[in-house]
């Protein structure tokens, strides 16, 4: 299976702002791939190229081999799900999903067969001779889909297409997103700003950011191991340290000395996976997930081969039914700790406000990112989001 | 009745009063003159006839009454294309362009509308500049006219109701939301398969306006067809103005111009209705 959709170093600016910078991917046939970042990163001026209604300042965009840099819109073979669904107002349901076959010059009889199939595919049957204004806004997404798919395109675009809808609705449209995209077969390009989206329905996420795609991975390993701390901080929550190598006893893992837990008594170092192959004096940013945390009153039996334990306080508890988030301290530090409530452990000792505990966490949960300084040092905690 | 109902009431009364004194009476007095005869001092006479509204079988009439029309019609069909073009172009480039196309388009009415006609006069006149012009281009026979004819008519006609057709459609066209041409040129339309389906039907209320706006002051227009137009160009505008003031007979014009009214609201009414009885989408609101 190659590349089915390829950019070749992309750039497009607006004036001053580079709103997208020197980007290179693939897309495979069949993909559900997301294009995920914050507002302004160029998420839909990306889409806006490959649909043809900007053009590149350089670099190319080839779809299934051929290059498609150039082609007016109408003469691609890809369709869009506007962000607004820019459904034409004064077409019933029925005509706006046959405007493209009627454009194409289809058969009247066939128009007829494959708009009433795609109307059955997001089941809007019953709405066939609505006007867009009278039906809802879950509904003008489908239809919207409906008019895009109806054209069997190779490539759909998605713009955010659930960013108008309620959370009820969002969370049923994804799992129809997901059923219709099993049902087509067609390559997805998905653009959303919301992670949870991204993770749930990709086969693989390209995170943006100020034009450029940090990483392009599969969910998993987009949360799991973060490139970067763009990545690391946007997707999910996570606590950043900041170190130096102090030594490194063997192929795998270093020791890393952290400024800000000089204070602590007994403190030599937090053990770290050295995928980076840092040698001492080395520069390294580490992310530890909340959740990768162990938390206690009593001390930690030893779980792992290679444990960190620190000595915390703890400085406030938000419990959320599911988990229980806590905000410890250590040396200068706060960090974020979350904790899944596998069952109601009576025998364990309950943590309260104030408390002294344990802290613990498996070497491998940590990970190092490729850039060297944590972003965002005004958040005081190191924290994005909570 | 309830507090509502009241209050709609309330709210309409005013314009419904409006119409009333200023439309309807003036209109139904028109259709009631058309049956008086006329009074020797130029008023209106006592007495009821069938004579004035038989003299219209004069069989200059006809011509005169479809020539209007045809003017007219003429007139507002190139005002609506020009503006089309125009309006879209107003509402999609930058600030300064756009102010300056308005004020472009409203500038005219700053001078007294004789005035220009005078102007476009001394623009066509056998020795003016266009005339010059067409002559040095090889495009136009010395000896030609270009004053005093039915084409001048046309031309100064379309100069004088373009502001009336391009201000609706502008209003319209800056309300369209263009990325629904975005949207047909994604789902493989041409440009001009996108500007016929999509924005014409997107912009549909301000073209109903302008055809409005420029179809019935120029179905009673006379000082153009008076000043630029010859013999062969009268319209019944012409013939009404010269019923009232220059052979003082009110009945006459207001024959006419009852004439000239049921020619115009006739198919008017028909397609109204018609609309309205073949209207299957339910639930739709146009007009
Ligand atoms: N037509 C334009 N003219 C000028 N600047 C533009 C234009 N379109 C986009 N930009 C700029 O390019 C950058 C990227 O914009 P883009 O719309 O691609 O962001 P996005 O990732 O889709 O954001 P959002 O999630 O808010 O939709 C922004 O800084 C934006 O201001
Ligand atoms: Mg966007």
């Amino acid at each position: 299976m190659g590349e089915f959709l390829e950019f070749q170093g992309v750039s497009k600016r607006f004036g001053p702002v580079k709103a997208v910078n020197n980007v290179s991917f693939s897309v495979k046939r069949g993909e559900f791939f997301s294009l995920l970042g914050p507002s302004g990163c160029g998420k839909t001026t990306l889409l806006r190229l490959i649909a043809g209604f900007e053009q590149p300042d350089s670099g190319r965009i080839l779809l299934d081999g051929q290059d498609i840099t150039q082609l007016p819109p109408n003469h691609r073979n890809v369709n869009t799900v506007f962000q607004n669904y820019a459904l034409f107002p004064h077409m019933t349901v029925f005509e706006n999903i046959a405007f493209g076959l009627r454009v194409a010059r289809r058969p009247k009889d066939e128009i007829e067969h494959e708009v009433m199939s795609m109307l059955k595919l997001v089941q809007m049957e019953d709405k066939a001779w609505h006007l867009p204004s009278q039906i809802s806004g879950g509904q003008k997404q489908r239809v919207a889909i409906a008019r895009a798919l109806v054209n069997k395109p190779s490539v759909l675009l998605l713009d955010e297409p659930l960013a108008a809808l309620d959370l009820k609705l969002r969370q049923r449209m994804l799992l129809e997103l997901d059923l219709i995209h099993d049902q087509v077969g067609i390559t997805f390009l998905y653009v959303t700003h919301d992670q949870g989206e991204a993770m749930s329905l990709s086969d693989r996420i390209a995170v943006m950011h100020s034009g450029v795609t940090e990483q392009i991975a599969t969910p998993a390993e987009v949360y799991e191991a973060p490139k970067t701390s763009f990545v690391a901080s946007f997707i999910g929550d996570t606590n950043f340290f900041d170190g130096i190598v102090s030594s490194v006893p063997d192929d795998d893992y270093c020791l890393v000395d952290i400024p800000d837990f000089a204070d602590i008594e007994g403190f030599n170092g937090v053990l770290c996976y050295n995928d980076k192959k840092k040698a001492v004096g080395g520069r390294v940013n580490l992310s530890v997930r909340p959740e990768k945390f162990g938390i206690s009153i009593d001390p930690p039996r030893r779980q792992f081969a290679h444990m960190n334990v620190l000595r915390a306080k703890v400085e406030d508890i938000i419990y959320t039914g599911n988990h229980t988030n806590y905000w410890v301290s250590v040396g200068s530090r706060r960090i974020a700790v979350y904790q899944q409530h596998a069952g109601y452990l009576l025998d364990e000792k309950p943590i309260r406000w104030g408390d002294d505990v344990w802290l613990y966490w498996n070497a491998d949960n940590g990970y190092m990112l490729d850039d060297e300084a944590a972003p965002d040092p005004g958040l005081g905690d190191n924290v994005k989001g909570v | 009745m309830s507090t509502r109902k009241l209050r709609e009431i309330c709210a309409t009364a005013p314009s419904l009063v409006w119409l009333t004194a200023f439309l309807l009476v003036p209109t139904l007095m028109v259709l009631t003159f058309a049956f008086k005869k006329a009074d020797p001092m130029g008023g209106i006479g006592t007495e009821w006839t069938f004579a004035t509204l038989r003299s219209l079988a004069n069989p200059s009439y006809p011509a005169i009454i479809w020539r209007t029309i045809w003017q007219s019609l003429a007139t507002t069909a190139i005002c609506v294309a020009v503006s089309i073009p125009m309006a879209y172009y107003m509402a999609r480039t930058g600030e300064r362009t756009r102010r300056f196309l308005m004020v472009l388009t409203i500038l005219p009415f700053w001078t007294c509308f004789i005035l220009r006609v005078f102007a476009w006069m001394s623009l066509l006149h056998p020795h003016g500049i266009v005339k010059n012009i067409l002559v040095a281009l090889g495009m136009a026979d010395p000896s030609s006219q270009l004053l005093y004819t039915s084409g001048a008519v046309l031309l100064v006609m379309v100069y004088n109701h373009l502001p009336f057709a391009i201000l609706p459609i502008y209003a319209s066209a800056e309300k369209f939301d263009y990325q629904l041409l975005e949207a047909a040129a994604d789902l493989g339309a041409t440009r001009a398969t996108a500007v016929m389906r999509v924005f014409i039907p997107g912009i549909k209320a301000g073209i109903f306006a302008a055809i409005l706006m420029v179809l019935i002051p120029a179905l009673g227009e006379y000082v153009i067809p008076d000043m630029v137009g010859g013999p062969a160009s009268e319209m019944i505008g012409n013939k009404i103005a010269q019923r009232v003031q220059n052979d003082r007979n009110l009945p006459h014009a207001c024959a006419l111009s009852a004439a000239l009214m049921l020619f115009v609201m006739g198919p008017m009414v028909a397609y109204l209705f018609a609309r309205r009885k073949g209207g299957k989408e339910g639930g739709r609101f146009s007009i």
